[in-house]
């Protein structure tokens, strides 16, 4: 099978720091990819380079390709706001707009135009049952997402991104500010929507990643040391500086 | 000294200070309104003033001519002030231009008000022969006030958390959606603060009008004519006249018509901020 997404010798520089060092990396569809490593070690910044949320940084400059389905997603000719249609971001911090629970899912598709021909409230239910969040918020959709509590401003995050229907949803350390339980909900519905979606997560937490993901990659000072099965990295891993992270020696 | 009774007397000096802020605030507003409210009536309110040593007459002039300056200022006023604060909060980049524009504004924001009075009375008064008018008033007060609005506006825009902008990026917001839709309802208190400020200073300037709106108490028929706001009346029944009780009066106007006016623009500010959040 062909990959979703595809780096190629890609490189990232803030100015003079080079913070991603020729990076080459296949994310398949349909399953779960995390990405591990120390603070600083260039996996939040490559992780947004696939949907060119760095373009807005002063200053960045990059080299290399990422190909999505095989096309080019740093080329001329790709529309910024298409291509972020296609490829949705979860942050670390939760994020709701302070707006209600409706307005935060339906931003998406109003500011791509899609409000008429769409029947909003059934994006917001199906987007809200898709994040595990409707039967808690069922019947007060018109408070503040703000209201919620952190977990569920996270799912209701996941839920706005579902509303555009997006292929690939990237997560950067979607629960490090969540409580175990929350985490727990969270690592479910990631589970449950590898179905649909093709999911890449920055994660610090290891035993998330062993937990979730069918592939790993671990990063360091920039570059990307090891990547395969998750299984494989966790049980035998081939590089030094992999073992040592894995098995709690720095990081 | 031990540190619990520097604490206290710490606490005792914040409290002191705050307690003598609000009691200044209250003397002023509660002396002005004591000596103005028992002279108060209909009849000064609808007559215009008739001039004279004794500064008979109303002040109705002066209300709507106040009126018109604050409307017609505001309403020039808004969309470049808050136009250049976006371009330099969210589109410009950090280099030489965008640092003397900065430095421009802030050198402008602390000009006195006569400078600019000059400056409207040989432009607007004179060169472009709106002679003493409303309109020459306004547009001298407009140069007064873009620095100050575009810089608390600028500083609101900026304190809007950067994740909201990318969470509107992220869905597929375009830049201008991503600010309208997100940033500047996140920052309407900020800037209506800047907005309110600007109104005060509109409803309290006199040097600058004295000289670009003249002073007519005739009743303002267009945006042409003459006038005197509330400020400049008072100014002229202090130096002009032993009219002192009026001036109490006028002042005491004044203040209740500030108030009225910060009230009125929150309330549409919030009517505003609902709106923007209810989306496209």
């Amino acid at each position: 099978m062909d990959p979703k997404i595809e780096a190629k010798q890609l490189n990232f520089h803030y100015g003079k720091l080079c913070a991603v060092k020729n990076v080459n990396l296949n994310i398949r569809e349909h399953q779960i990819t995390a990405l591990i490593g120390p603070s600083g070690c260039g996996k939040s910044t490559f992780l947004r380079t696939l949907n060119r949320m760095n373009d807005i940084i002063p200053g960045a400059r990059i080299e290399g390709e990422v190909l999505l389905d095989k096309q080019n997603i740093y080329e001329r000719s790709v529309d910024v706001v298409e291509l972020r249609k296609r490829v949705g971001m979860v942050f670390q911090q939760p994020n709701p707009f302070p707006k209600s629970i409706f307005e935060n899912i339906a931003f998406g598709p109003k500011m791509l135009g899609l409000s008429h021909k769409l029947n909003l409230d059934e994006v917001v239910e199906k987007s809200l049952r898709a994040a595990a969040l409707w039967d808690e918020v069922k019947d007060n959709l018109h408070k503040s997402g703000l209201a919620l509590s952190g977990g569920q401003q996270q799912r209701l995050c996941i839920a706005r991104v579902l509303a555009v229907e997006p292929e690939v949803i990237l997560m950067d350390e979607p629960c490090s500010a969540l409580d175990p339980a929350s985490t727990l909900k969270i690592e479910e519905l990631m589970q449950d929507l590898t179905k649909n979606y093709t999911i890449v997560i920055v994660t610090h937490n290891m035993l998330q990643a062993a937990r979730v993901s069918e592939w790993t990659g671990f990063f360091l000072l920039g570059e990307m040391i090891e990547y395969g099965k998750t299984v494989d990295i966790f049980s035998r891993p081939k590089d030094k500086r992999t073992e040592d992270y894995i098995t709690g020696r720095f990081g | 000294m031990s540190a619990k009774s520097t604490q206290k007397l710490a606490k005792l000096f914040i409290w002191g200070s705050g307690f003598i802020t609000v009691l200044i605030l209250f003397l002023i507003i509660g002396y002005v309104l004591a000596r103005g409210l028992p002279q108060l009536g209909l009849s000064f309110l609808f007559t215009a003033p008739q001039g004279g040593l004794s500064g008979e007459g109303g002040i109705s002039t002066a209300i709507v001519s106040t009126i018109y300056i604050v409307l017609l200022t505001i309403a020039i006023l808004i969309i470049p002030g808050i136009g250049a604060a976006i371009y330099l909060s969210e589109y410009a980049r950090d280099n030489w231009l965008t640092r003397i524009i900065r430095y421009g504004v802030d050198t402008l924001a602390g000009v006195p008000s006569i400078v600019f009075g000059l400056f409207g009375f040989v432009i607007f008064v004179t060169a472009l022969h709106f002679s003493f008018s409303i309109l020459a008033g306004a547009l001298t007060l407009v140069c007064l006030l873009l620095p100050t609005l575009i810089r608390t506006s600028e500083e609101a825009i900026k304190a809007v958390p950067r994740s909201h902008r990318e969470a509107a990026l992220a869905l597929g917001a375009t830049r201008w959606q991503a600010i309208w839709h997100v940033v500047l309802p996140a920052a309407l208190p900020g800037i209506v603060t800047g907005l309110i400020l600007c109104i005060g200073r509109i409803v309290g300037e006199t040097a600058c009008l004295y000289v670009t709106m003249g002073g007519s108490s005739a009743m303002p028929t267009s945006l042409l004519s003459g006038g005197r706001t509330l400020a400049l009346h008072l100014f002229y029944l202090a130096t002009d006249t032993n009219a002192f009780e009026k001036a109490m009066a006028t002042a005491a106007v004044l203040i209740i018509m500030i108030l009225v006016i910060n009230t009125i623009v929150n309330w549409i500010s919030h009517r505003f901020q609902a709106r923007m959040y209810g989306g496209a």
